[in-house]
């Protein structure tokens, strides 16, 4: 029998068995709730992938490259909000996912990236395989470890964990010397760790929240600027029930897609570079800009002096280096979103809050939506299957419910412009860093997260190109994903902005044979031939250009949920993603043709 | 204009190299750089100055440095704050018998030490604010700086703090 304690104790920490450094690290990742980890073997991880093979609470996914290993965690993390965790041995391994954390660094992705290293005698000899790892990623890390003794394993890994999701979440590296892994000692699993610098959530104060409402009160053209944060503080339907409670219009960022419902009166969906004209406008005239975790990039300022530069800027961020930093917000506000959002919901409840009458602002936001077909458009062609119509038809025969991840491109901007997504977690995509090869590995990562889900790489032929090894991943490891490839035969997006800046010379923006560039109408210039690439790896394939059989191939795609499919759909190169802000230019200076 | 950044921080490996990096990485040159521990070992406070004309850069990179999860706490000693700040700074010179004294009696109203003579040099040791360490530097120059070694300002805020 059990009774309740007088007092209640702390959490003890917790001695384990004698094991060897690799089994702790494992049994750390255990206690973490880690279900899977994307690791890739090599001389100084592999007694990691020896301990992997003595636990069956974790599953082990092989990709055929680190930096697949690494987008497959990044694309888990992306879909749940948990860190995913990927593996990799020293030199070469560690340097292949480089780019994997610098991604994570910038999409503040929750990533922990274990590798091995080299025996701590030869650390700094150039030992086979040595590479200076701690070193290397010093700027592209949110924290960073280099286990010098086993005994502090579970304390860090425990660290890292925290700090990886913690706060505003980042990339995590564990370095781990082979001689760490390899000795053997009796574990202490701490219940608590210390980390002195790690500064718990910051809550704005209930006059700061009150100020803001006042000013909501007296706007006339008030909108909500929403970015990752909303998805990184799962404050989504906090943000709608503000949105709504306040009246004020809410345009997102690409990173925060999915917080808010593209179909609700109150959206402009997403706004920036390539976004749409009504959002563009409705912040570029807004007399009370709010932003919620976001974080001013270019790709959504354009020229910073001409953004919104008639309005008054509250900018509510977890992380106060964000603030002032592209542009002036006269009202920094140090909060987690999830707060801030809370509380002022609260404090319109209790009132006193007088709704702002925004009706004029409604009617001129209709106008703009009427003038430029909300949220986006693009006219058909009559022969060829053009990239929209392949997304819109995704989006139509998946209800809008699957899981989207794409690579980088022209395809990764109409993606979201055709494919509206109403969910958070669903659009997974290479967005700060902007990293080719993106889409295949994100997805699978996303589609072992979560398995019940329709989960779709939209790919160029180009990004594809870049990660296509992990269809062996996807083929060996059973992980039915789809891929809808647009295959134009270029580099989609250098080419568009070769065609308005530099006259339309191709700058080594062709994928196939200069000579003999494949299309539509030239079904034996395409190269390389993709279908018979998937056949090679066992994965069934269609080749689609006809406009008539689009509908019928994207069906047989997605007809088999335990089979992984690639649907090759060429498509003319001549498409544009409009609209177009060009850099350095306004909002005002968008491109709609 | 030259800011004086004071940062407590974790006392251990890669802390230092972090720090640096967030200034580094920015464009700013470190122009003094000092690191000790404090009375508790598990601390170290680094103290920098820096050159930076772009003050929003610099203050971007403060907020980027208070980020970091070794650092425990940053200072921006500005003409706002009320801080005392030193630094040491070694100089040989070249003297002999006919301008040594004349050394002396400069070093003696800076309050610097002889610490070492020989036939043809001598090394003063110099304790001071950046203003005081440059009217010695301007007196001092004229014998013939040979070698100078310079610990980097430290700097602690004043206790009384009369503005408050």
């Amino acid at each position: 029998m059990k009774t309740q304690p007088v007092v209640d104790f702390p959490a003890q920490d917790e001695k384990g068995p004698a094991m060897k450094g690799a089994d702790c690290v494992v049994a750390c990742l255990e206690r973490e709730g880690v279900d899977v980890v994307f690791a890739y073997p090599g001389g100084a991880s592999m007694e990691l992938h020896q301990a992997l093979t003595r636990t069956k609470k974790l599953r082990t996914i092989l990709p055929r490259h680190e930096q697949g290993g690494g987008f497959m965690a990044h694309g888990y993390a992306r879909a749940t909000g948990k860190a995913g965790v990927c593996m990799a041995t020293s030199g070469p391994g560690a340097t292949n996912l480089v780019t994997c954390i610098a991604d994570a660094f910038m999409d503040s992705i929750p990533l922990v990236a274990v590798t091995g290293q080299v025996f701590q005698e030869f650390i700094g000899k150039s030992a086979f395989q040595e590479t200076d790892f701690f070193g290397m990623t010093l700027p592209i890390v949110k924290h960073s470890f280099l286990v010098l003794t086993a005994e502090e394993l579970p304390m860090i890994i425990k660290k890292a964990f925290i700090i990886a999701t913690s706060g505003r979440p980042g990339p995590v590296v564990i370095d781990i010397p082979k001689d760490v892994q390899q000795k053997v000692f009796e574990p202490v699993f701490p219940a608590q760790v210390e980390i002195p610098g790690l500064k718990p959530d910051p809550h704005a104060s209930d006059e700061v929240l009150r100020s803001v409402l006042k000013m909501i009160e007296g706007a006339k053209k008030p909108v909500l600027y929403t970015g990752g944060g909303i998805l990184s503080a799962e404050a989504s339907n906090d943000l709608r029930k503000f949105a709504r409670a306040t009246g004020i219009p809410v345009a997102s960022t690409l990173m925060g897609l999915g917080a808010f419902p593209p179909d609700d009166p109150l959206s402009l969906y997403w706004f920036g570079m390539h976004g749409t004209v009504a959002g563009n406008w409705a912040v570029c005239d807004s007399d009370l800009l709010i932003c919620l975790g976001a974080r001013f990039d270019d790709r959504i300022t354009g020229t910073v002096s001409k953004f919104a530069p008639d309005a008054t800027i509250v900018h509510f961020d977890i992380d106060k280096s964000e603030h002032n930093k592209n542009k002036t917000a006269q009202y920094p506000i140090h909060c987690e979103i999830g707060y801030a959002l809370r509380r002022m919901n609260e404090l319109v409840e209790s009132g006193p809050f007088a709704k702002p009458d925004l009706s004029a602002w409604y009617e001129i936001i209709k106008d703009w939506k009427q003038e430029h077909p909300y949220p986006f458009s693009y006219k058909p062609n009559e022969k060829y299957i053009l990239p929209q119509d392949a997304i819109s038809a995704l989006y139509k025969q998946t209800d809008g419910e699957a899981i989207v991840a794409t690579g980088v491109g022209q395809h990764q901007m109409w993606a979201p412009q055709y494919y509206q997504f109403s969910e958070p977690r669903t659009f997974i995509s290479s967005l700060g860093l902007g990293t080719m090869g993106f889409g295949l590995p994100a997805a699978l990562g996303a589609k072992v997260a979560k398995p019940d889900k329709v989960v779709v790489d939209i790919d160029g032929d180009g990004s594809f190109l870049m990660n296509v090894q992990e269809l062996a991943t996807a083929k060996i490891e059973k992980i039915p994903v789809k891929i809808m490839l647009l295959n134009n035969q270029h580099l989609g997006m250098v080419v568009q902005w070769e065609d308005r800046f530099y006259d339309g010379v191709r700058g080594h923006t062709i994928l196939g044979d200069p000579t003999n560039i494949g299309s539509p109408d030239n079904l034996d210039g395409i190269y390389p031939n993709f279908p018979e690439i998937a056949n090679g790896f066992g994965i069934k394939s269609r080749r689609v250009y006809k406009k008539e059989e689009l509908e019928d191939a994207i069906a047989e795609m997605l007809a088999e949920p335990d089979e992984p499919f690639l649907l090759d759909v060429l498509v003319p190169y001549t498409e544009h993603v409009l609209p177009f802000i060009p850099q350095k230019k306004s909002a005002k200076e968008i491109l709609t043709e | 204009m030259r800011h004086t950044i004071s940062a407590l921080v974790e006392n251990k490996f890669g802390v230092l190299a972090r720090v640096a990096g967030m200034f580094s990485g920015r464009g700013f040159n470190i122009d003094t750089l000092n690191v000790g521990p404090t009375h508790d070992p598990l601390y170290s406070r680094i103290t920098i100055t820096v050159l930076a004309e772009d003050e929003t850069q610099l203050d971007q990179a403060i907020k980027q440095l208070d980020k970091l999860v070794n650092v425990i706490e940053v200072t921006h000693f500005d003409s706002s704050k009320s801080f005392v700040a030193r630094e040491l700074v070694m100089l040989k010179l070249k003297a002999d018998a006919s301008n040594r004294s004349e050394i002396i009696e400069i070093a003696d109203i800076f309050r610097a030490k002889i610490v070492d003579v020989s036939p043809d040099s001598i090394v003063i040791e110099v304790t001071g604010n950046a203003n005081k360490l440059r009217a010695f530097f301007e007196l001092i120059k004229p014998f013939g700086i040979v070698e100078m070694a310079r610990t980097g300002m430290v700097a602690l805020p004043r206790g009384y703090k009369a503005e408050d």
